[in-house]
């Protein structure tokens, strides 16, 4: 197990070089500037060649990914040139917020879509199993965008359910220790504060869920479909487990291995789906941050964010496929 | 051993009245069980024999209460201990299902859920059927397995169900199926997925197990012979329905119904040199169709078949495949990062030969190298060292592309599965001309005649040709993979475990229809087997290998009359009721 881990993250080495190289490369193939985009269409030559001289970007291209790499070796990822302050600084500050959402959204897709799945493939033919793949079928096709607006339209704007924008209402004075909202109302016993910007996730993490929950409930439905004809299946019934046993111990774990991968790469996903729906819900992750990043060609901004995500990204799965050793005997690495 | 059905008088612990179980499907309902009544006394061993379509596991999962789930029980009772099971609710069927009505399954490698301890899979039955809890149901565990045979059962019972061979797992699944001391075990076909000399074992263990604990068995077999040795009784199911029921030796040596005689013909346990001796008689005028064909009665035999005398042999080798010390090593990789890998040698020193025209078996145990020699022959896999030469030449050798393709024409397999081994998106014409298409022989026209006339020779009616393999069943895939292999004309036919995936009767049918081909077009075979009753029905010489070498070798009627080696004995020993007398 653990050498299964060393190995895996001593992949990770070559495969962030290359996305650095990449990045590096895709970042400067985009229209424009940074200066350009810094000082607007307008700018006089000699302010766009001292923005570009200050930041170090007349250097050849060669030399700059050098320097960029060298940086970043020591833990500096730059600076951004939107903000004037550190990117990494940018990342930390954001990306609990970001976080949240994930984990929120996830919980949501995961926690609605196993049952969903499981109970739909438990009356398959039936009419709750084809209400769940048809709509299941939709939560795939909506964009997340669309349907984030709808949301925010529907429950925010004309019901006012839901607050329609923001991590909390900025009104309200509250200590944030950690930068996880809800976690930090729960640390200070500041419990109004914690229930407010879970209030503020509630729409955005549906948003964000909906199509790795559509997804997941759909692995769900045929792995469990699979899994219930099993020979073993039949003889756990013949052996006279109780109901609740053959649900969870001999179904339900057999079932989980797909599920478990699709969950791993559903992570990818959300933290695209965040770009988008953090924009709409204006919620200060760092999705929206991004977001902006591009529209300005924040250069170290773009490169930065994206490696550390790539790394999340790869940790997750990681997590992920050593999970599969828990869920299945069979794939253990070592024994 | 068998009883007097006599001796279990009084109350039935399991009685089946008039059961039909119908099946819902897509073409509408199907009868599956009509008027099957049968019934198991307390500790008496009742046998239920037929082919699959028989109704045999449906009539089990009846009484279990596991029908799947288009099927339903649509008339007749089940009474266990007096009590109609059909009416009892989910909830009670599922209390009565372990404690009251245990299973042994057929297949050990599917049957235990993967993910689970050994030992937890029996903690959880000990538990929900309320027997024990905890600790006491842990050592309870381990008695159990411990008592069904399996060794060092402490530490066995903390690992999963894919570090158990394929004995140990029906071992588990035997502990299992006893755990909460049921007063009926159904076993349903507990042995037919395993090596013949396990499935003794296993089979002595589980009779000995239930006879002592007084549990009461409903043994579901397709295999006369092994219901014979094993029950008290026995019933024989044929298309749903009962068609006759007796003691096992009655049965066995005076059968009144009609398909009763054709299981023992066909039954390869009890089964002798049918084949071979109508194939020395001359008398093989054996339609495929015709199960009873050439019935030998007792008493008849012939000369042991020797040297091969084939018409035309002519000046070239008498040998169609000469094997000579071929050994087969294959490097087994290492299971850490930097471990290096280890040599195993799955053929070691192999040699003998196919004479031309004459059928040659490989058998062994899973394991013994027998595919790997298949392989070999096929030109699948280089042996290490050693020759195989095929009509004189090196299979071996660095052919180039036309020798190639004209070796491939010569040499055809036939593989086991017939589920697995034709394309299900290929339609019999197609599966059956490809190989004609591949070749490029002849014109469309042509191929059209031949594959007509291949579908004749295999005794299958040409409307078929449009039809899908998954149209068909076992015994006319398995006609169909033979039309294919033969659309060549090749001169080697090299069958790997070409009749084990199908029901007994289909089996025979399968073999006489090899026989038939062989004689008629003067094929050699290469016939691997684990299963020695079906060897010797078709074989000339019989090769017994162990491990990867070869332990004996010589003619069908030596081997099997005298073996030369103790393994091939404990072979041959194992084959169920083969001391039996026969009633044909």
């Amino acid at each position: 197990m653990t050498r299964l881990i060393l190995r895996r993250l001593a992949l990770l080495v070559p495969t962030l070089l290359g996305l650095s190289v990449l990045l590096f490369l895709w970042v400067r193939a985009l229209p424009g500037g940074p200066a350009t985009a810094l000082l607007g269409e307008r700018a006089t030559p000699e302010a766009v060649a001292r923005v570009n001289e200050l930041y170090g970007f007349d250097k050849p291209l060669i030399q700059q990914y050098v320097t960029w790499l060298g940086q970043l070796l020591q833990g500096n990822f730059g600076v951004s040139t939107r903000t004037g302050r550190p990117v990494l600084e940018e990342f930390t500050n954001r990306f609990p917020a970001t976080i949240e959402l994930t984990v929120v959204a996830l919980i949501v897709a995961v926690g609605v879509a196993i049952p969903l799945g499981y109970v739909a493939a438990r009356r398959q033919g039936r009419p709750l199993d084809h209400l769940t793949v048809v709509a299941s079928l939709v939560g795939v096709t909506i964009p997340v965008f669309f349907l984030a607006f709808l949301l925010k339209w529907a429950f925010a704007v004309n019901l006012g359910w839901f607050p329609s924008t923001g991590r909390q209402d900025p009104t309200m004075i509250a200590t944030h220790p950690t930068g996880f909202y809800v976690l930090d109302g729960i640390l200070t016993r500041e419990w109004d504060a914690s229930w407010d910007a879970l209030m503020h996730l509630v729409l955005p993490a549906i948003a964000l869920g909906s199509i790795p929950l559509a997804i997941i409930a759909r692995i769900t439905r045929s792995s469990v479909i699979e899994v219930q004809d099993a020979d073993y299946v039949r003889t756990a019934r013949a052996k006279g487990l109780g109901p609740d046993r053959l649900r969870r111990r001999v179904i339900l774990r057999n079932a989980m291995l797909p599920v478990a991968t699709t969950i791993g790469l559903q992570v990818g996903l959300l933290l695209s789906g965040a770009v988008l729906t953090e924009t709409v819900f204006a919620f200060p992750g760092i999705g929206s941050f991004l977001a902006n990043a591009i529209f300005n060609l924040d250069y170290a901004v773009l490169q930065g964010f994206i490696l550390i995500i790539a790394v999340v990204y790869a940790l997750v799965n990681l997590v992920v496929d050593v999970s599969y050793g828990f869920i299945d005997p069979r794939t253990r690495a070592t024994r | 051993m068998s009883g007097v059905a006599g001796l279990f008088g009084g109350e039935p612990l399991l009685s089946v009245r008039d059961l039909e179980v119908q099946f819902r499907t897509d073409a509408g309902s199907t009868t599956a069980l009509r008027g099957v009544s049968l019934d198991v006394h307390p500790g008496e061993t009742v046998a239920v024999v037929g082919e699959s379509g028989s109704g045999k596991s449906t009539t089990a999962a009846a009484v279990l209460g596991l029908l799947a789930a288009n099927g339903a029980v649509t008339g007749g009772e089940i009474l266990f201990d007096g009590q109609d099971v059909v009416r009892l609710s989910p909830a009670e069927m599922s209390r009565l299902r372990g404690a009251q009505i245990g299973l042994v399954p057929q297949d050990p490698m599917s049957n235990l859920n993967p993910v689970r301890r050994v030992g937890a899979q029996i903690v959880e039955a000990l538990e929900d059927n309320g027997v024990a809890r905890g600790a006491d149901a842990q050592a309870r565990t381990v008695e159990l397995l411990e008592e069904a045979g399996l060794p060092d059962a402490a530490r066995r019972a903390q690992q999963y169900p894919h570090e158990f061979s394929g004995g140990m797992r029906q071992r588990a699944l035997i502990a299992m199926g006893l755990s909460a001391r049921p007063r009926l075990l159904v076993a349903d076909e507990p042995t037919s997925a395993l090596d013949v000399t396990v499935q003794r074992t296993i089979l002595d263990g589980l009779t000995s197990l239930t006879a002592r604990l007084g549990v009461a068995v409903l043994l579901i077999t397709h295999d006369l012979g092994l219901a014979a040795e094993r029950a008290d009784t026995v019933v024989v199911m044929y298309r749903g329905e009962v068609v006759e029921k007796g003691p096992a030796r009655e049965i066995l040596q005076n059968p009144q119904h009609e398909y009763t005689r054709r299981l023992i013909a066909a039954a390869p346990s009890l089964a002798s040199r049918r084949i071979a001796i109508a194939k020395e008689t001359g008398d093989v005028e054996v339609a495929a169709q015709d199960l009873l064909a050439p019935s030998l009665g007792e008493g008849v035999t012939t000369a042991p078949v020797d040297a091969p005398a084939v018409a035309d042999a002519g000046a070239r080798p008498d040998a169609i495949v000469e094997v000579e010390h071929v050994t087969k090593v294959f490097k087994l990789r290492g299971r850490g990062l930097f471990s290096r890998s280890t040599d195993f040698t799955a053929v070691d020193d192999v040699s003998f030969t196919v004479p031309r025209g004459r059928t040659v078996a490989l058998v062994g145990e899973s394991g013994s190298g027998k595919s790997t020699v298949a392989r070999m022959m096929l030109g699948l896999t280089e042996p290490t060292s050693g020759t195989i030469r095929f009509d004189g030449v090196d299979v071996g050798s660095g052919r180039d592309r036309a020798a190639e393709v004209t070796f491939r024409r010569r040499v055809q397999p036939i593989f086991q599965d017939p589920y697995a081994s034709l394309d299900p998106l290929f339609t019999i014409y197609r599966t059956i001309e490809e190989p004609l298409r591949a070749h490029r022989i002849g014109t469309p026209a042509e191929r059209r005649d031949r594959v007509h006339a291949l579908m004749e020779d295999v005794a299958l009616p040409t409307e078929l040709l449009r039809r899908y393999p998954g149209e068909l069943s076992g015994g006319q895939r398995q006609r169909v993979a033979i039309a294919r292999a033969l659309a060549l004309e090749p001169e080697l036919v090299v069958c790997d475990e070409a009749v084990s995936a199908l029901d007994v009767v289909v089996q025979a049918q399968i073999l006489h229809l090899l026989a038939d081909l062989q004689s008629r077009l003067g094929l050699s075979y290469l016939f691997i087997s684990h299963d020695l009753a079906v060897v010797r029905q078709i074989a000339d010489v019989v090769c017994v290998m162990e491990k990867g070498r070869i332990v004996e070798q010589g003619t069908a009627d030596a081997v099997f009359d005298e073996p030369q080696t103790e393994y091939t004995r404990t072979l041959l020993d194992a084959i169920p009721g083969r001391t039996l007398e026969l009633g044909v």
